[in-house]
């Protein structure tokens, strides 16, 4: 109840030092649908699960290409992860048209970050409700960035956020040694068994509703078709991450 | 009593005295330096072929032997352009940064017909400054046919079915005038396969590289399907 009392705007702060609004926001994040990525030495994989509001309804999508050699994922405020996403490509194509090269990844989040911070410091503004997973890849290498509404990003070898997202991290924390080293085969599989963790009881992995993209050194950022999905959504019934070491 | 002819002058009247000081300068810096070279385009049934050489010139001097006159902007088509080639890169980055962005907010790739627009609309908001170039437009259309946009250097432009532009333009659009609509030919034999088609812009080049200086050093071809693009570099006369 005590909660009440200081969470009215970005500009006051509770006697514990939280700014509530802020965490409020981040609590828009945990609500959204899982999204999860991990990279290996030379890609990097992002896979979601896509909501569908009602059976009338599409499935929302989650994952947007920024320029050829990056691409988001969303959770929260799907509204929200618009606004960052046309400023990300908005960006990316000034600064190829300025010196004809790819933006680099951490300072594009950088850039995210300090608009979302501005946003946590205003009497008259609320944070975005939206966490990104930012995958991409520059000459510093295969990047995996979290960013937050509170304007906080880190950078990952995997990550998941949104609803029930500790189970994927989860597999993650027993796994993720084996990733820097996999196949771009082994790396979608571990993102759809993490995601199959994730999921509720009743409900199933299926080409509607799992959104899988991919980037790598030579590959520009690409959406597994429905066909594909198909195809590694059988193998996970076979996939077992104890295969992998062995081969090792 | 005589007048030196030297004192003549003061006696006709000067009806503007003042413009006897004016000397015209002939060698004011200009914006603008012609890069020259040749560039052609043909439109056929399935196919759009766009050629153009890659010698850049100023004046009597090679700069380049190497430099490409042609850039893909979508899938679809590419723009060829003869004139000046730092307005040719300006427009070429404009247009590809514009597209980029078309193709973010309408998730599809511009179609030719919509990227000849654009580049009409971009060349005349220089109306007053204008870019230096001459623009060939080629791709495909809605139906994967061939088509040639011709442009002058502040956008009117037009379909074509083949359309030349740069220093060879004279001498390379008579030929393919005769050879591809049979005008003033006798024997009115119009080439129908790409292979025929390849064989006319090569001897084109050919020609304009033995009489124009600014063209020559290679011809870069490339021909648009809709199943992907291909790319052919020929020798031509390098002096």
């Amino acid at each position: 109840m005590l909660k009440h009392l200081y969470d009215t705007d970005c500009v006051t702060w509770s006697p514990q030092g939280k700014l509530f609004q802020v965490d409020y926001a981040m609590e828009a994040v945990k609500q959204g649908s899982i999204c999860l990525g991990l990279k290996s030495n030379d890609f990097v994989v992002l896979c979601s699960l896509k909501r569908q509001p009602s059976e009338l309804a599409g499935y929302q999508e989650k994952q947007f290409k920024i320029d050829d050699h990056m691409a988001i994922a969303i959770a929260g405020l799907t509204a929200d992860a618009r606004v960052l996403c046309k400023y990300m490509r908005t960006e990316c194509l000034e600064y190829k048209y300025t010196y004809e090269s790819h933006h680099p990844v951490g300072r594009l989040v950088f850039k995210v970050a300090e608009k979302s911070q501005h946003k946590t410091q205003s009497g008259a503004k609320r944070p975005y409700g939206v966490g990104l997973l930012v995958a991409g890849i520059d000459p510093n290498g295969v990047h995996l960035f979290e960013t937050c509404p509170s304007g906080n990003y880190y950078e990952y070898k995997c990550q998941a956020i949104g609803s029930r997202s500790q189970a994927a991290r989860t597999y993650f924390e027993s796994w993720f040694h084996l990733f820097e080293k996999s196949t771009l085969e082994q790396l979608i599989l571990h993102g759809l068994s993490a995601l199959k963790k994730a999921i509720m009881e009743d409900e199933e992995l299926n080409e509607k509703n799992v959104e899988v993209g991919i980037l790598g050194k030579n590959q520009k950022f690409i959406h597994l078709n429905a066909q594909e999905l198909k195809d590694y959504i059988v193998k996970l019934e076979t996939f077992n991450a104890n295969t992998q070491i062995q081969q090792e | 009593m005589y007048i030196p002819v030297n004192d003549m002058l003061k006696h006709f009247k000067q009806d503007a005295p003042a413009m006897a000081n004016i000397t015209h300068k002939s060698d004011q810096w200009s914006p603008y330096h012609d890069n020259s070279g040749t560039v052609l385009a043909v439109g056929i049934p399935g196919a759009v072929i766009v050629a153009g050489d890659t010698r850049l010139s100023n004046g009597y001097n090679i700069l380049s032997r190497d430099a490409t006159k042609l850039s893909q902007l979508t899938d679809k088509c590419v723009l060829a352009t003869a004139g000046q080639y730092a307005d040719f890169i300006a427009l070429r980055k404009f247009l590809q940064q514009r597209l980029q962005l078309y193709e973010f907010q309408n998730e599809v790739q511009a179609s030719t017909e919509t990227v000849a627009h654009l580049l009409s609309r971009e060349l005349y908001s220089r109306r007053f400054f204008p870019y230096y170039t001459f623009n060939l437009l080629a791709g495909l259309d809605e139906n994967n046919h061939g088509v040639v946009y011709g442009y002058d250097a502040i956008g009117s432009y037009d379909k074509m079915t083949y359309g030349v532009q740069g220093s060879g333009q004279e001498l390379v659009v008579a030929v393919l005038d005769n050879q591809l609509k049979g005008y003033n030919k006798i024997n009115k034999t119009i080439p129908q396969t790409r292979e025929e088609i390849l064989d006319i812009i090569l001897d084109c080049f050919s020609c304009a590289a033995e009489r124009d200086i600014h063209t020559g050093d290679n011809v870069e071809i490339l021909i648009i399907t809709a199943a992907g693009t291909e790319r052919i570099v020929k020798p031509l006369r390098k002096d």
